[in-house]
């Protein structure tokens, strides 16, 4: 051992190997690092070795959990009610073209024209004697047809009427039976209605193409599909699904659920997927080549589906309900995201989702239509790239630490009024006692009489081709 | 890319010469690709432990999981690519010809340094208020130090502008500069203040009374104590409330010192062990039997692979902290080190008596070697303090003549992050900084021995959940279990049958059934082992010994 190594010589002569010695130090240019005037930008320089960010996981899972609490701080999303109908809003539709104009019938004949910016109404007509059943805008934009409960199909000009003219329709149908709902194809000058049978008519005729029934109760709604534009489906009083092919001229198949579908809705995105808003209190979302086993049973509503849209990213849909409140689903998951309910809002009849993906409008019981935000914390308007990348950040940081329990019980936690809260709690009960009596009903009989039924397919009682 | 020029096939045509232009234009990329990238830097930035098996989990979460490791790849090869706009090379120094770097003394590092540099060496001769201890900020940008008679300054060490000066009229034991340079904790003789950095006392927080030491977690804004009684106290700086007053049951606790990487803070005791304590757990997570004497010193390094104790035995020992706690390198030292000290960039400085000594390694991942010193220098008075500044290439020495700063060559680390700790921030910066790290301020009960353990699939506490909730209920609400029987209740009957005796007669027929059921299982598991330990016996050793009567 040399203990003389350790302690060094303060008297040896600063000649001996110093000049010969090479040594460099760290060294820094302040004026890299430091601003020249109060107007340039500070310098930031990132060296992105974890060594010098230790605790990432604990300091990103606080910033998610601060990301979650705000949000539930800035979830305010209703933004407006339009006030002006006498009576409870029936139905709505949106304008192809114009984001900020809607279309809103009555149950007192009365169809508004609303713009959403200024929020007031710019054109009011009374349309009909008796409910108007439905309303559907062309996909040109430049009119609109409506039926009501004097059966007839009108169609009206979009804008308003000319200086000293008269408001009128610009064609009139008189039919023979009451008809109780439209739609308009999306690229070609044909519209269905639906009531005793559905009728697919040529906008320049007074008599309907083809007409199409299967079955003997009446059918309450039609739509056309988006993407495969010659698909339509209907719902009809004997609680079946009816799927048409238009240029056949035939129903193609139909499935029997348990109980009545109130309308069904296309996805945008997907062309073959269709939800139906039931009054099982559920939706379910449909493959239309395979319809023996719904895709997803969306259940959250505690009172019947009364009408469901789809948001135009296909990822997304809202449902408005007879409880008076409306869900937002994703087409995946069997549970809604996020309820919208207000003390003033009774039964919600109809419900859109604007074109732009962003607002969410329902028209209710008691006469007024609501406009609220489709994502309840989001900022509207323009935001700076700044608040853009802190806003994708902390939804990244939402989706990483969504299952963390603290995280996710702040995520789900919203208000619900005491009549649904303890609707849920009674199903909850009533539901748990079912699937208990299902349960011991196969432990107590011989292993393979009983036959287990999945969730998804108990409620569809038949498919027919 | 070049052009392909097929050879003409027998019996063909051959095909027109091309124009000559036609070949000149196209040249070849003598690096075709990317950049290569090198794979230990790529490894650095990869966080997804590869070896470790995940549970069973369904098509869906296995894909997701791909996913995620293809991106998390892409992203480090990407980080590691950034690493060229890395502008600072670290500090370096080598003697001619294999000469002992640790002959070079400090004053010819000064000479044969830059200006800037050489203004980084400096001698406080303040001999009349006591030995100093002294504390970097985080930065690197303030000094605080304090001496033994009461004297207590805070100064840029840099611009070497006082921020302030004073002195408590106190024996002063310990400073620390808590999460920014505003703030200072003194530990003096009888209770710990808190000083603002003009001076102003702010707070004496009498629960923390013989402080000894004091350590800051920045992270967690914790101020750990130890105290002359034993206790080791949490107290959180930005509510202002004792977090945990831990026990140490050791009696007197004067070494401690923090573990960057994960927040624990490591106890020397006289018994020679080593005991690691969170503040969640009232019991010590480690207790690591480091020496023979008691422990003087302790020191972990900024990547919390390593840590440093040196005893009364005078033995210097290096233990591998992630992975066996076993001793990695042990040196014998003529005096014992009182004081050690990690740099950012691994390089180890001992204060024994008046001389420090400083070992470096290989690299940066690599333990200091204890062979051959790196740099050796005498003070004029015995060591109290030691910290390397972070981000300089500079050791602060307290002594008991005062304080000073060495030239280290190769001790910091060059390439700051500006968002983390920035040496050159403004005021606004620094505002803004605090907001942020007040915001973001990780929970006490998260300090543990592996930082990350919050992000690993908590498999363990779903079953575990489950058994405790059978334990209490005698079954599981929250599961389905098919199984699971509930206790038999017999069903009251009418006509006389539903008396107690018949009750318990009914009752005590069903516990018999399942008791034989339960005895019939647990014999035929008996006799399926006893086979299996046949078939075992059978396949090993061919010939029978006379041991076999011993095997069970």
């Amino acid at each position: 051992r040399r203990w003389a190594e350790l302690v060094p010589e303060s008297s040896w002569s600063p000649a001996v190997g110093a000049s010969k010695m090479k040594v460099k130090m760290l060294s820094r240019n302040p004026d890299n690092y430091v601003r020249e005037t109060k107007l340039d930008l500070q310098r930031v320089p990132r060296n992105y070795d974890p060594t010098l960010h230790p605790f990432e996981v604990p300091r990103e899972y606080v910033r998610a959990l601060n990301a979650t609490k705000l949000e539930r701080v800035f979830a305010k999303p209703f933004l407006a009610s339009l006030d002006g109908h006498r009576d409870g809003v029936n139905c709505l539709a949106k304008h192809p073209k114009n984001l900020a104009t809607i279309l809103s019938g009555a149950c007192d004949g009365e169809v508004r024209i609303w713009n959403l910016t200024q929020r007031n109404c710019i054109r009011t007509i009374q349309a009909h004697e008796g409910f108007v059943r439905g309303i559907c805008t062309r996909f040109c934009g430049t009119s609109f047809f409506t039926v009501g409960d004097d059966k007839t199909v009108k169609q009206w000009k979009m804008d308003g009427p000319g200086y000293g003219e008269e408001e009128e329709p610009l064609h009139t149908i008189l039919g023979k039976t009451v008809y109780t709902g439209i739609d308009h194809h999306w690229k070609e000058a044909v519209f269905a209605t639906c009531g005793q049978q559905v009728d697919i008519w040529d906008e320049q005729r007074t008599n309907p193409i083809c007409s199409m029934t299967w079955g003997f109760d009446s059918i309450s709604s039609v739509k056309f599909n988006p993407v495969e534009t010659f698909l339509l489906g209907s719902c009809a009083s004997d609680r079946n699904i009816v799927l048409y092919d238009m240029r056949q001229a035939t129903p193609l198949k139909k499935v029997i659920l348990d109980m009545r579908t109130n309308t069904i809705c296309w996805n945008p995105m997907e062309a073959f997927i269709f939800t139906a808003a039931n009054e099982d209190y559920n939706l379910y979302t449909f493959d239309m080549r395979a319809l023996d086993t719904p895709v997803m049973v969306h259940m959250d509503h505690v009172s019947a589906v009364l009408d469901v849209d789809y948001s135009p990213t296909g990822k997304e849909f809202v449902s408005a309900s007879f409880d008076k409140s409306i869900r937002i689903f994703p087409v995946d998951k069997s549970r809604s995201r996020e309820v919208y309910h207000t003390k003033r809002m009774q039964h919600v009849i109809c419900v859109k989702w604007t074109s732009d993906s962003k607002y969410i409008m329902c028209g209710s019981d008691e006469m007024n239509i609501r406009l609220w935000k489709a994502n309840a914390s989001e900022k509207l308007g323009v935001l700076t790239s700044r608040e853009k990348a802190a806003k994708d950040y902390n939804q990244k940081l939402k989706e990483k630490f969504q299952h963390y329990p603290h995280i996710k019980r702040i995520a789900r936690h919203r208000h619900l009024p005491k009549s649904i809260y303890s609707q849920i709690q009674e199903q909850r009960i009533m539901k748990e006692a079912r699937r208990r009596k299902e349960v011991n009903r196969i432990k107590h009989s011989k292993p393979g009489s009983v036959p287990i039924v999945s969730e998804k397919k108990k409620h569809i009682v038949a498919v027919v081709k | 890319m070049g052009e392909m020029e097929t050879a003409p096939k027998p019996g063909r045509d051959v095909p027109p010469k091309k124009d000559k232009l036609q070949t000149k234009r196209k040249a070849q990329d003598p690096f075709p690709g990317p950049a290569p990238v090198p794979v230990e830097v790529v490894q650095k930035f990869c966080r997804i432990d590869k070896s470790r098996k995940l549970p069973r989990s369904k098509a869906k979460t296995r894909s997701r999981l791909e996913v995620a490791e293809a991106e998390e790849e892409e992203t480090s090869i990407k980080a590691a690519r950034s690493e060229l706009l890395l502008a600072e090379e670290p500090g370096f120094l080598e003697g001619e010809d294999g000469e002992d770097t640790a002959k070079i003394c400090q004053a010819d590092i000064v000479e044969a340094v830059d200006i800037a540099s050489a203004a980084k060496h400096f001698d406080l001769n303040l001999r009349q208020f006591g030995p100093y201890r002294l504390n970097y900020s985080r930065t690197g940008r303030h000094l605080a130090f304090g001496g033994r008679r009461g004297h207590v300054a805070a100064l840029d060490w840099v611009t070497k502008k006082l921020m302030c000066e004073i002195n408590v009229m106190e024996a002063v034991r310990d400073i620390r500069f808590l999460h920014s340079e505003a703030l200072l904790a003194v530990a003096q003789n009888r209770w710990l203040h808190i000083y603002d950095n003009q001076g102003i006392e702010l707070h004496c927080i009498r629960r923390c009374d013989r402080v000894t030491r004091l350590e800051f977690l920045p992270f967690h804004f914790l101020l750990a104590t130890a105290s002359e009684t034993g206790f080791l106290t949490y107290l959180d700086v930005s509510v202002g409330k004792i977090v945990a007053a831990l026990n140490a049951r050791a009696g007197r606790l004067d070494v401690m010192s923090q573990n960057p990487y994960n927040a624990v803070i490591h106890l020397g005791h006289s018994n020679g062990t080593v005991s690691l304590w969170s503040p969640a757990m009232k019991e010590p997570l480690a207790k690591i039997l480091c020496h023979r004497g008691g422990v003087r010193a302790v020191a972990v390094d900024s990547t919390g692979t390593y840590m440093a104790t040196s005893g009364l035995d005078h033995q210097l020992k290096i233990f591998d902290l992630r992975g066996t706690y076993q001793p990695l390198s042990t040196r014998t030292l003529p005096h014992g080190a009182g004081h050690l000290a990690f740099s950012q960039r691994g390089l180890l400085v001992a204060g024994m008596g008046d001389v420090v000594n400083i070992w470096a390694g290989q690299g940066k991942g690599s333990p200091p070697s204890l062979e051959q010193p790196y740099l050796t220098h005498r003070l004029s008075g015995p060591v109290h303090g030691l910290q390397f500044c972070p981000f300089e290439d500079v050791l602060g020495v307290g002594h008991s003549g005062g304080v000073t700063s060495m030239l280290v060559p190769g001790a910091g680390e060059p390439n700051f992050d500006g968002l983390e700790s920035n040496p050159y921030r403004s005021r606004k910066q620094r505002q803004e900084w605090e907001v942020k790290a007040l915001l973001e301020k990780v929970p006490a009960e998260l300090i543990c021995l592996d930082p990350r353990a919050l992000a690993e699939v908590d498999v363990i506490s779903l079953e575990q959940g489950k058994k405790e909730r059978i334990e209490r209920l005698g079954y599981d609400p929250q599961g389905y279990d098919p199984e699971a029987k509930a206790p038999f209740q017999p069903k009251p009957k009418q006509k006389g049958r539903s008396s107690t005796a018949s009750l318990v007669k009914r009752k005590r027929k069903v516990m018999d059934e399942e008791h034989r059921d339960k005895v019939r299982q647990s014999l035929q598991q008996q006799q399926q082992q006893q086979q299996q330990k046949e078939a075992k016996a059978k396949s090993t050793g061919a010939r029978p010994s006379a041991l076999d009567r011993f095997v069970r």
